[in-house]
């Protein structure tokens, strides 16, 4: 899960990082309190999980309370590459010396944990990479020995940070490191870490009210970009709440309600398999058939897992087919350790389910069994002889079916 | 032959006492597997009859490989504890360990994987997130199904379960030496490289099959590998051309992260490489086909 900037400076703040005051608003009025209570000047920020906003003109900065209310109703609902923005952050201003990179990160290649670090900041770490590789910094991690001092001074001694900001950096590096391994952080990237020349406030901690102090450091924290790992959620009850409900696609989220894993897509197709390699290959293989019959395309991905049971084949087909650009749906199971009996018999009264739900099948299914006890099972799908499921044998054939009913039905 | 599980391959299983365990250690029975023993802190002394065998339950890994000489592990323990279980079946120095569970946290496998590493690589470890291992006639490690296909001549190894099992499947008239499922995790212990190397140097292995899937870039990796070390010809299938950039395709290493990690870039690597691609598991199946027959 991917965290807005506004829940990353929340959550820098919380583990003690030097962070801009701010808050985060829906609307212009809210926008404006957060200035006044900032003492007017300060900056209105896009909050939308892509890059590139303050080209897109989603980074505003205000003179004033008022100011800042107009900027933020330009911004509140503007379209930054797909994303419409529906909150801002309204921070502090900060007068920006120098702008660093900072980022921790899984290297899957090396099995390990990675540092990149540049004085080269403020710009895609990538183009810094491409254009002038020397500018940056990686250092592997060992995830059991983390970042001590020791590693945190090898770190900014690697990228060069000057020697004015040298040991805040080896504090904040220190840190931020234990704030990756406490919240089972994926990526933690700080673009950028700047060095400032004075005045504000830090925001750790700190009323509301607080009169201005100077700041404990001058190196801060200007923006945060937190993915979280979601297989570590039964350790983190907190992180669901951070999750953009209202952003997520209807369908996905009523999925995960019901603990089905998919993915909402583009196309006509609805797909349900067993196991994440054969759904997603099936989407391929939907897509390649579906080039004959003017780009057919998959709806969604499905994957119901290895059991299959009836329960959780009505759910899946429930989801697909509440979805109104399905039309026609592709089952591809392989029986495993499952057998197709099983799973035919599981379709049959998953049909039967939706019916007495009120929510009858409608939609032609084209159903593909194979592996475990393929005959059994292709035997009670023909004795229940649903005018609406069509039995086809092969992967590649069911999927041909399935684009050309899709391309039918449309 | 075949390739890090054999016949004579003594297995025992860490969380043999709860559902997925007894329910797979059954199945492991069944397929004719060494089974020897099982692995429940807090059980050890403890037996579970499996209607005809009745294997004895220890405190850890190291007390039972000291009664039954095991060399194999294979880990159902949940999430939760499954870093405990891997870090002490490295400390006992197994040399084989098959991290089935889904759903480890990255920062577990990671620091699970840097311990291997820093003990001396003396364990491989497969998984997590995987269906194991499974060489047909002689033993079976995990969770595949053992009567898909008889033993063969043909190697295989995939992030995926269930294209493993369609792949076996529809090659099950030529036969396998052994498939190995890698897992579809980010962080794995063992990768496409380990496997295709393995299946280079084993006498009974002809021909690989190498499945793949979106994110990271082990394949593109394992296509470097193959044009300077591998002379068995190699089929591949990439899953995951339609797959949208940001979105985890249901195994958690399964996602393409701007640019990096295409089902393209992959299936353009292999080719690269001289290494045949097929557009859908069947056709994948057939470039084998054609391989075998023309032996």
């Amino acid at each position: 899960m991917d965290l807005y900037e506004y829940q990353g400076r929340d959550l820098f703040a919380r583990h003690g990082l030097p962070v801009l005051d701010g808050g985060v608003a829906t609307t212009p009025q809210e926008a404006r309190a957060i200035a006044e209570r900032l003492g007017g000047r300060s900056v209105v920020k896009a909050q939308v999980k892509v890059g590139g906003r303050g080209k897109a003109g989603g980074v505003k900065l205000a003179a004033d309370a008022a100011e800042a209310e107009v900027r933020a109703t330009d911004i509140l609902g503007m379209d930054i590459k797909g994303h419409t923005v529906h909150k801002v952050m309204v921070t502090e201003t900060a007068d920006i010396v120098e702008e660093y990179y900072f980022s921790y990160l899984l290297d899957r290649a090396n099995r390990t944990f990675l540092c990149i670090a540049s004085t080269a900041g403020g710009m895609e770490i990538e183009q810094v990479a491409h254009e002038a590789p020397e500018k940056v910094a990686q250092v592997a991690i060992d995830a059991n020995k983390g970042v001590d001092e020791a590693t945190a001074r090898e770190i900014v001694a690697t990228a060069g940070f000057p020697a004015d900001v040298a040991d805040q950096i080896v504090a904040i590096a220190v840190q931020l490191w234990q704030t990756f391994v406490a919240e089972d952080a994926l990526l933690v990237e700080v673009n950028p870490l700047a060095k400032v020349a004075d005045g504000g406030r830090v925001g750790v901690g700190q009323a509301p009210q607080a009169p201005a102090t100077p700041r404990a450091s001058s190196v801060l924290l200007l923006d945060a970009k937190v993915t979280f790992d979601g297989n570590a959620t039964f350790r983190h009850p907190d992180h669901e709440a951070l999750e953009d409900v209202e952003a997520a696609d209807p369908l996905e989220q009523r999925a995960k309600e019901r603990d089905l894993n998919y993915v909402k897509l583009d196309g006509t197709v609805g797909i349900i398999g067993n196991g994440a390699g054969l759904v997603m290959s099936t989407l391929d293989v939907v897509a390649y058939a579906g080039k004959e019959y003017g780009g057919v395309r998959p709806a969604n991905f499905l994957d119901i897992g290895g059991g299959a049971s009836a329960t959780v084949m009505a759910n899946g087909l429930e989801i697909v087919l509440s979805d109104p650009s399905v039309k026609s749906v592709f089952v591809n199971v392989f029986g495993g350790i499952t057998s197709c009996d099983a799973v035919a018999s599981g379709i049959v009264q998953a049909l039967a389910m939706l019916a007495d739900r009120g929510e009858a099948v409608t939609k032609p299914l084209v159903v593909r069994l194979d592996g475990n006890n393929a005959e059994a099972g292709r035997a009670i799908l023909d004795a229940a002889a649903n005018p609406l499921v069509e039995r086809v044998d092969t992967m590649d054939g069911a999927a041909k079916r399935a684009a050309e009913l899709a391309a039918v039905g449309a | 032959m075949a390739i890090w599980l054999t016949k004579d391959s003594k297995v025992i299983v860490q969380g043999m006492t709860g559902s997925e365990g007894s329910k797979h250690t059954r199945r492991m029975l069944a397929a004719g597997t060494n089974v020897v023993g099982g692995v429940t802190p807090g059980k050890g002394g403890q037996s579970v009859d499996f209607g005809g065998a009745t294997l004895p339950v220890f405190n850890s890994v190291g007390e039972a490989i000291a009664s039954t000489g095991a060399d194999v592990t294979v880990i159902f323990v949940p999430p939760k504890f499954a870093k405990a279980a891997i870090v002490e079946a490295i400390d006992a120095a197994i040399p084989l360990a098959i991290v089935i569970t889904e759903g480890i946290p990255v920062h577990d496998s990671t620091a699970a994987w840097a311990h291997n590493v820093a003990s001396g690589n003396k364990t491989r470890v497969v998984g997590p997130n995987c269906p194991g291992i499974a060489s047909p006639g002689a033993s079976n490690a995990g969770i595949i199904p053992a009567d898909i296909t008889p033993a063969g001549r043909i190697g295989l190894v995939s992030k995926s379960g269930t294209l493993t099992y369609q792949l076996m499947y529809e090659l099950r008239d030529f036969g396998f030496s052994t498939s190995v499922g890698i897992g579809g995790d980010p962080v794995i212990g063992t990768t496409h490289i380990d496997a295709l190397e393995a299946f280079q140097n084993d006498p009974d292995t002809d021909a690989i099959v190498m499945i793949g899937e979106i994110g990271g870039d082990a394949e593109e990796r394992a296509a470097e590998f193959i044009k300077a070390n591998v002379t068995k010809p190699v089929v591949g299938y990439i899953a995951g051309f339609t797959a949208p950039e940001g979105k985890t395709m249901g195994h958690a290493g399964a996602i393409i992260s701007g640019s990096a990690g295409t089902a393209e870039a992959k299936k353009q690597a292999l080719e690269a490489a001289g290494v045949k691609v097929g557009k859908t598991p069947s056709e994948t199946a057939q470039l084998m086909r054609e391989i075998m027959q023309s032996r």
